[in-house]
């Protein structure tokens, strides 16, 4: 019996992240995402170039509702930014950091531009691999420290985010003058994803240095609502809906840890087990069925989650031998 | 769906004097143009008082795939024409077209296989105009079955139910949506199918608005490709729209952007 085979004619595009000495940048590595020809994993329909990533993240200010189970892995650098992300980097072999500059948001500290410009510059001296910056999610104050910031890592060919439907011109300007990626954002609508890519490329950027945020709830939170828009997202992308043809990141780690099921003790609630595998598992079943939606590069907090999601990667990986 | 962009034909008098004269610019960005506007391929006619037809049809492909990467439809009633078109293409050519005739697709058919073309097929004959859509799955049938003795793959077979005009032929419209409809029992995989889009409002008022109507009409009956004009935006909208009302592309706000941005 012969198998049916799927035969696309679009494909996704490849987005760079990081910029080496060789390119202008100061990264002793970098990721290339995006550039599948089939679906996920479905390699005998067609090339999958790269492997998905798990960048670690780092607050640039203490988590104040982290649990104990979370801030465990990292209590000794939860107050410093740069030594996490070192951390991130030296112990856990992350590929990537990513920055959350929380802290610049007006009921979190409200750390100016210059703040995180410096810290930014600070991190990029302190690790070497590519970098994704993410701002507070206040939009008025991310268009002014996002500006800084990417003003003060250009050339290193970063990632930052996000970028919105209503709010996108300051960041695409930004990203385009500066050489970065850019994250488009949208609420788990594929329309408005679809249109915020529109409006993005229409100030001139380039395709090839978008990356799709289709925000995702985690297990238990609306993981298979997600899914279902990056699968039908995927599924235009590989019939040449240009417009749809990025590479998706996932918030993992955000998203998993605001479950009460990652965070509660077993104290808390005796019935769902112990806690410190408990919460690690939680994020590591979200990353997986992201990953299996398509997800690209996933942000991921708990180190034996990321851990365990990167050896399923391999797992997945190694049926392209 | 396919568009074939049908400007490069030798009935306009500007191409006509092209052609006569061996104007490259003129055929050249007639071809840009359509191709820009969406056109995924390219319907190339000598006209009907070409002298030299052979010649001409060679200096228009070997002018218009200077500048145009899409593939060509060879559009004449003479198979030496056509062939000469095929000889040169660089990508999988249309061969515009056989009809039920035993003559012509016992030429044509297996010149299609030769040549590895697709082929339209019209669901016409010596007997004339078909008279309904019953008629037309006659000619349908004759067509499909050539293909099959000559093992011409169906997938590059495009049955043309023969579009007329408004005016005279009211009565037809209907047919011709039904014929779009029945040809895709014919045989498995089904055969595709193609109008010449411009006849249906030939001599008729209101010609941009009744080709956009019918265009959106016979693509939600199914019809997968038209000779039509893609410099028409009022009918490259209504196209759009209309394959956003069948599911076939995502919506979006600027959806007819982004359709352009394809």
């Amino acid at each position: 019996m012969d198998l049916l085979k799927e035969s696309w004619t679009g494909k996704v595009s490849e987005v760079t992240i990081g910029a080496t000495e060789k390119d202008g940048g100061t990264r002793n590595s970098r990721i290339k995402a995006g550039g599948e020809a089939t679906l996920p994993y479905l390699f005998r329909e067609g090339d999958m170039p790269h492997r998905p990533v798990v960048a670690m993240e780092v607050l640039d200010t203490e988590p104040t509702d982290w649990p104990k189970t979370l801030k465990e892995p990292f209590k000794d650098v939860l107050k410093d930014p740069v030594k996490w992300a070192v951390k991130c980097v030296e112990v856990h072999k992350a590929a990537l950091v990513s920055i959350k500059l929380m802290g610049t948001h007006p009921d979190f500290g409200n750390k100016t531009a210059d703040d995180a410009a410096k810290l930014v510059k600070d991190i990029l001296r302190a690790v070497k691999v590519p970098l994704i910056i993410l701002g507070s999610g206040n939009e008025e104050k991310d268009n002014v420290v996002l500006a800084k910031v990417s003003e003060a890592a250009k050339g290193e060919k970063c990632l930052i985010g996000d970028a919105t439907e209503k709010n996108y011109k300051t960041l695409t300007a930004s990203c385009l003058a500066d050489g970065h990626n850019i994250i488009a954002e949208s609420p788990i609508d594929i329309n408005i994803a679809k249109q915020t890519n529109i409006l993005i490329t229409e100030m001139g950027f380039p395709v090839d240095r978008i990356v799709i945020n289709p925000t995702i709830g985690s297990l238990g939170y609306g993981m298979e609502y997600a899914y279902s828009i990056m699968e039908r997202a995927r599924s235009a992308a590989l019939i040449g809906d240009k417009m749809l043809s990025m590479p998706f990141i996932c918030f993992v780690g955000q998203e998993a840890w605001r479950a009460k099921e990652a965070k509660a003790t077993a104290a808390e609630h005796p019935e769902w087990g112990d806690e410190v595998s408990r919460g690690a598992l939680w994020e590591m079943e979200t990353a997986i069925c992201m990953l299996q939606a398509g997800a690209d590069i996933l942000i991921m907090r708990h180190p034996k989650a990321v851990e365990e999601t990167k050896i399923y990667i391999e797992t997945l990986m190694k049926a392209k031998e | 769906m396919l568009i074939v962009g049908e400007l490069i034909n030798g009935m306009y008098k500007a191409v006509g004097k092209a052609v006569a004269r061996r104007d490259k610019k003129v055929i050249q960005k007639i071809a840009e143009n359509q191709v820009a506007a969406g056109a995924g391929m390219l319907d190339v006619n000598t006209g009907p008082y070409e002298k030299d037809p052979r010649g001409a049809m060679e200096w228009l492909v070997e002018t218009i795939q200077e500048v145009a990467e899409v593939p060509l439809v060879f559009d004449s009633t003479k198979s030496d024409v056509i062939e000469t078109g095929l000889r040169l293409a660089k990508k999988k050519a249309m061969i515009n077209s056989a009809n039920s005739d035993e003559e012509k697709l016992d030429i044509l058919v297996p010149m299609a296989k030769r040549y590895n073309a697709s082929l339209i097929g019209l669901t016409m004959g010596k007997s004339g105009i078909p008279r309904d859509k019953n008629h037309r799955v006659e000619h349908a049938v004759k067509i499909v079955t050539k293909c099959q003795e000559i093992g011409f793959d169906v997938n590059g077979l495009y049955l043309d139910p023969i579009v007329l005009p408004i005016n005279v032929a009211q009565a037809q419209a209907p047919e011709v949506l039904e014929s779009l409809r029945e040809f895709k029992f014919l045989c498995d995989p089904a055969p595709k199918t193609i109008i010449g889009l411009s006849n249906v409002s030939q001599g008729a008022g209101q010609r941009p608005l009744i080709n956009r109507i019918f265009l959106a009409m016979a693509l939600a009956s199914g019809l997968e490709a038209a000779i039509m004009d893609p410099l028409d935006k009022d009918l490259m909208d209504a196209a759009i729209t209309t394959e956003l009302i069948l599911n076939k592309n995502i919506y979006c706000d600027s959806f007819l952007d982004a359709h352009r941005k394809k």
